[in-house]
């Protein structure tokens, strides 16, 4: 077996599957999000031979791959909420380039909205510890840890809740760029209507808080030599990394200090880049103050500087650092893993196909997920040529 | 917020290795999980020390005494609780960091890193859940 840069892994098709409230079943938006994905990638389905999803079943993988009737010799379904896809992109360009899989599907769809499948209280599974040490004071999961989080940010940081706020209000400029976005027809979203909008779990309103929809996507790898003759210009993965730190809200010793650190720095050093050398940056906006800790923990800005590092507009469109383009979880789609989404947005970005909200000339994008609450975090940095 | 039986909420579960932290929750007494091979001590108990890997741990006794780390006060209504409420994080004087909620004080008048000590809430089986209220004030309901 030859390991030569023609089995480099390369992302080569991309898709989202209806978004909002669709009213269709789980396997249905998967089917959707897959064969519109390796449409866009010009491959046919029976080439597909690696496949990654979570959230389909008990089996996910297995159940989705028995759905569209294919065989895969290669598979995952490693459940980390969020960065799950972060992660499959990893490992799908290690099997890729082991030789292991020649075309891997990376999917997630779901349908909370239609379904009212969310649930944000008594979660906790009976075996576990939480479930003993945490579930009895009913804390709200996952919202009552980031609001913990956002809380000792405040009172380290010097920040206060309108500086959360600038997050969710510049993901709603750019959610009004795009027509796919849930709140593409919402209009503008103010500072006061964030601060404003009902506490949930303090100092977390709802205006914090990320959409609940239908949606999915689906990304599709394959080796260099092979992209060659598709029709989409290759996206490469240029590094990524991961870190998985807790689950239970008592185990982080530091609440603020999140794995973004190690995911990003190994991403960053796998791809001899650093902060600076990217242009368009996804980060997993399931709650305000996730986008400020990841941004520290990425290495954009120092620990505590998130606040100062987004005023003035820097991350809202025309600024000084595109994050989020797509509207993100805030104002675009959630629908529960959003860390797809992030992916599909920054191959789009790199393709140069987000119309209105197109970062001009951007060539390298981040990708940055999160799971759980703040359990897990996964970091991709992908490429394509100057 | 004030007891088990008002709240409604279920009954903790328990297994063989927390059996004893519950166990002395009925006399009011907080547990920390303790090693006998490098006397780390840890929350919530394991089949393990985390420090060292070591597998024969002990129990002592916490005296009950934390600052909050940080809180949340929870305005959405879960079945069991009685909304707002607060769900905090504290680090007891002894380094473990326990969920918690934080009683016996205006929901609105907590704040990151302030002394706190501990108190029970009973529950409908005689086991009893450590919650804590502001340092250096007594109540009907402590144990200290």
């Amino acid at each position: 077996m030859s390991i030569g840069s023609g089995r480099r892994a390369v992302i080569v098709g991309v898709a989202e599957c209806d978004l909002g409230v669709t009213g269709l079943s789980i396997l249905e938006l998967q089917t959707q999000a897959v064969t519109r994905a390796l449409a866009d990638a010009g491959l046919p389905l029976r080439d597909v031979d690696g496949l990654a999803c979570t959230s389909v079943a008990r089996f996910s993988a297995t159940q989705l791959a028995d759905y569209l009737g294919i065989q895969p010799v290669w598979q995952d379904s490693t459940f980390a909420g969020g960065s799950a896809f972060e992660m499959f992109v990893a490992r799908a360009a290690q099997a890729i380039e082991a030789g292991q899989a020649e075309t891997i599907v990376i999917s997630f769809a779901s349908n909370q909205r239609s379904a009212k499948s969310r649930s944000m209280g008594n979660i906790f599974e009976a075996h576990t510890p939480e479930a003993q040490f945490e579930g009895p004071y009913g804390p709200l999961y996952p919202l009552s840890h980031y609001a913990m989080a956002a809380q000792r940010y405040l009172h380290e940081s010097g920040a206060a809740r309108a500086d959360l706020a600038e997050v969710a209000v510049a993901a709603r400029e750019w959610a009004l760029l795009n027509p796919k976005a849930f709140r593409y027809e919402a209009g503008p979203l103010s500072i006061d209507d964030v601060l404003s909008s009902k506490l949930i779990s303090s100092p977390v309103s709802a205006a914090d808080c990320c959409l609940v929809t239908d949606g999915g996507g689906a990304i599709v790898m394959t080796t260099a030599d092979r992209a060659a003759a598709l029709p989409k210009p290759p996206v490469r993965v240029l590094g990524y990394g991961e870190c998985t730190t807790h689950t239970a809200m008592a185990t982080p010793e530091d609440l603020l200090a999140t794995g973004a650190e190690i995911s990003g720095a190994r991403a960053f050093a796998m791809a001899g880049m650093s902060p600076a050398d990217i242009d368009v940056v996804q980060i997993y906006d399931s709650f305000t103050i996730t986008v400020l800790l990841s941004l520290e923990g990425l290495g954009f800005c120092e620990r505590g500087a998130a606040w100062q590092f987004i005023k003035d507009g820097a991350i809202r469109p025309g600024g000084s650092f595109p994050l989020n383009t797509s509207g993100g979880g805030l104002s675009y789609c959630h629908p529960g893993q959003f860390g797809v989404l992030l992916l599909v947005e920054a191959v789009r970005q790199l393709r140069g196909e987000c119309g209105d909200r197109q970062v001009d000339g951007a060539r390298t994008a981040l990708a940055h997920g999160t799971g759980g609450i703040l359990s897990t975090s996964a970091t991709v940095i992908l490429g394509v040529e100057a | 917020m004030s007891s088990s039986s008002e709240t409604g909420a279920e009954l903790p579960p328990v297994d063989a290795v927390t059996q004893p932290w519950w166990d002395a929750t009925r006399d009011h007494r907080l547990l920390l999980q303790t090693c006998a091979s490098c006397g780390a001590v840890q929350h919530y108990p394991r089949a393990l020390c985390i420090a060292c890997g070591g597998t024969d741990l002990g129990w002592t006794d916490s005296l009950g005494a934390a600052v909050v780390d940080s809180f949340t006060v929870v305005h959405r209504e879960l079945p069991g609780f009685d909304a707002p409420y607060v769900v905090a994080r504290v680090r007891l004087a002894e380094g473990p960091i326990l969920l918690t909620n934080l009683v016996d004080a205006d929901v609105e008048s907590w704040a990151c890193d302030v002394a706190v000590s501990v108190r029970w809430r009973d529950l409908d089986d005689g086991r009893a859940l450590p919650v804590f209220a502001p340092a250096g004030i007594s109540t009907s309901g402590g144990a200290i």
